[in-house]
């Protein structure tokens, strides 16, 4: 294996937030002691809820924001502070795709002059070159010179998305943090976008870091698959077996809140309580006010991420590793 | 038994572009009914067009029964007993649904006063009960909260109990989970499911996720440019679909366990209702379009007992099927 084009090591971030206009400040843990690393042409997909911190860790890993602590380290180099020069040229090679491709684009400028921004911003090629970028860029995404000269109200949403994805890609960068790219989009649309960004990865062998809320789409798409709750990564292993043989009682709940069409799922898992606020963290192990099988430990003492076997890491004090349970019987 | 609801030919234009382009569908009493179908496929504007509730200028025509009566152009008088009595809908957006300056109690007792003829101590203490039914712990003192101190999906309750404020027959759920997290969506899902056993409602579940409908749903109809092209039972449906378009949307559907295969995308968008293509509206993205596809649109048949196909292939696909059953 290559070494990894990122390596994200125990970063966390916190923010203040105030209840009301006279409370008291509290800090709300967004992330809390991450650690990832992508290789280099693979994907790693990051599901959880909204609030898990899962935007956030993207926001970090792609240094529009610093963490409080911790450190994303890029191509084996740690991320230059922001608006510096050596930032700047870091951040050619990164790029992010949002959700909503409307709200990403400018409606007043024909799509192909916003595909061809990054390339002026950044100083690549003369200004016949970048017409011709723009040209294949298009091609890439497979839309035609015609889509371009057209504003983004006159395009479909998978159509915009599409626009997205090349503007992304005119730096040519190594590594795409995709949040939530295809959400917005109806199913066989999805399913194109989803097709095309896999080729392109192929093509380009690009890096993605993939979030989305979507077990399905997640699975499809990344070789390593990272769930989040609260702030920290509960589950993490490889996609293909995942979601078929989840361990974490979160992961085994949200698999379940995920039916399979023509499949009556046996027993449904319902978690009960309400999604959990960031702003009040339960102590110990942050989903065991909602977990099934909380015991009295899990109330006390955080559980640490631990190795049970395969490339599968599980944060639960129930889930136990191969080595753990021979040490047990000895 | 005669349906509870049964829609015939139901067509919707906006400023003489349209959008709904006959639909038949019928629903028995109890019954659970899926809708899927992309956006602008015309799963909400069946069921606001058949309760009255679109704006002035569309132009409806058809027909919509409710226990054998009509009830498209009906008098407002008769609709308003219809609405929110014997019909209750709720929507994606609960916040949007609440009057966000009143407690959830004036707004659920105004649709006890409207619907059920209750006042004084009796009002609020049905109001009561139908909190605690949608699971809204400690009741009696939320009552008195205003929507904005509740969740999403607490949110999404009320609109429940609001809606079941009148007994309802049938509850048209627009999108209800869709703006939840997956764990919170499996809460309400059970919650309809199990209001639905106690009450003997029946209901329609207008989803774009073919999962939710396939475990919620008795029956599916999976929509297509405002037209239904397939209508069948769920689980035939999921396991085996017929028309093109009901196959595209399933092989779409990213897999969560067993191998990753590539996906099978429908090309194309969805046609601009203002720009129709003659013939089948789907043949222009379908794969097995041949060239009658284009002359005249196929008309939903039976194919099978509870199973009917809008798709010109499918008068040979019901010779397989029979060819199978008779093996």
């Amino acid at each position: 294996m290559s070494a990894p084009l990122v390596e994200v090591a125990a970063i966390s971030r916190s923010y203040a937030m105030r209840s009301g206009m006279f409370g008291r400040s509290t800090a709300v843990h967004a992330v809390d002691g991450v650690s990832l690393m992508i290789p280099r042409g693979e994907t790693l997909g990051l599901v959880g809820e909204s609030g898990s911190g899962k935007s956030t860790t993207g926001r970090i890993v792609l240094g529009l924001e610093p963490p409080d602590s911790g450190e994303v380290r890029f191509d084996g180099k740690s991320m230059a502070a922001p608006a510096t020069v050596s930032w700047r040229v870091q951040r050619a090679r990164m790029q992010m795709i949002f959700q909503d491709p409307l709200g990403a684009l400018d409606r007043r400028l024909p799509v192909a002059a916003q595909i061809r921004e990054p390339l002026d911003i950044h100083g690549l090629g003369t200004p016949a070159e970048r017409e011709a970028r723009v040209r294949e860029l298009l091609r890439a995404v497979e839309l035609t010179p015609a889509h371009g000269a057209r504003y983004p109200g006159a395009l479909s949403g998978g159509q915009r998305q599409r626009i997205v994805l090349a503007r992304a890609l005119a730096t040519k960068p190594d590594f795409l943090v995709c949040d939530e790219p295809v959400s917005a989009l109806d199913v066989s649309i999805q399913a194109q976008v989803v097709n095309l960004l896999a080729d392109l990865q192929a093509q380009l062998s690009l890096t993605l870091l993939f979030i989305s809320h979507d077990l399905r789409v997640v699975r499809q798409i990344s070789n390593v698959v990272a769930v989040m709750y609260l702030g920290r990564i509960v589950e993490i292993g490889s996609a293909d077996d995942l979601f078929a043989r989840p361990e974490h009682p979160y992961t085994q709940a949200l698999v379940s809140a995920s039916p399979a069409p023509g499949r009556r799922s046996a027993g449904r898992i319902v978690l009960a309580g309400d999604p959990p606020n960031p702003a009040a963290r339960p102590g110990g192990c942050a989903f065991h006010p909602r977990c099934p099988r909380a015991i009295a430990r899990c109330a006390s003492e955080v559980p640490m991420l631990s190795a049970v076997g395969g490339n599968r890491q599980v944060a639960c004090h129930l889930v136990t590793g191969p080595q753990v349970q021979r040490k047990d019987a000895a | 038994m005669p349906p509870l609801v049964s829609i015939h030919d139901l067509r919707v234009a906006f400023n003489g572009v349209q959008v709904l382009r006959g639909i038949d569908v019928s629903l028995q009493k109890g019954e659970a009914l899926g809708l899927v179908g992309e956006s602008g496929s015309g799963k909400s504007v069946t069921w606001l067009a058949a309760l009255g509730l679109l704006p002035r200028h569309a132009q409806v025509t058809g027909s919509v029964r409710l226990d054998g009566r009509e009830i498209l152009g009906a008098p407002a008088a008769e609709l308003d007993q219809v609405r929110g009595g014997r019909v209750a809908m709720i929507f994606q957006d609960p916040a949007s649904a609440l009057n966000p300056v009143l407690t959830v109690r004036r707004q659920l007792c105004e649709a006890l006063v409207l619907h059920r003829d209750l006042s004084g101590d009796a009002l609020k203490a049905e109001a009561r009960r139908l909190l605690d039914l949608v699971g809204i712990p400690d009741a009696a003192r939320r009552l008195e909260a205003y929507p904005h101190e509740f969740s999403g999906g607490q949110v999404q309750r009320i609109m429940i109990a609001m809606a079941l404020a009148g007994n309802p027959d049938l509850l048209v759920a627009d999108e209800p989970t869709t703006a939840l997290d997956a764990t919170i969506q499996a809460q309400i899902l059970e919650l309809l499911s199990t209001v639905r056993r106690e009450m003997g409602m029946a209901m329609v579940l207008i989803s774009h996720d073919l999962g939710v409908v396939a475990e919620n749903c008795d029956r599916v109809a999976v929509m297509y440019a405002g037209r239904i092209v397939e209508e069948a039972r769920s689980n035939q449906l999921f396991a085996d679909p017929v028309h093109p378009y009901a196959q595209g949307l399933i092989g779409a559907l990213p897999p969560l366990d067993g191998p990753r295969r590539r996906l099978t995308a429908i090309p194309g968008t969805v046609p601009d209702p203002a720009n129709m293509p003659s013939g089948c509206a789907f043949a222009p993205r379908c794969a097995l379009a041949t060239e009658p596809c284009g002359l005249a649109a196929p008309s939903l048949a039976p194919i099978a007992e509870d199973r009917s196909v809008a798709c010109i292939r499918a008068e040979a696909s019901r010779r397989a099927l029979l060819g199978v059953a008779a093996e």
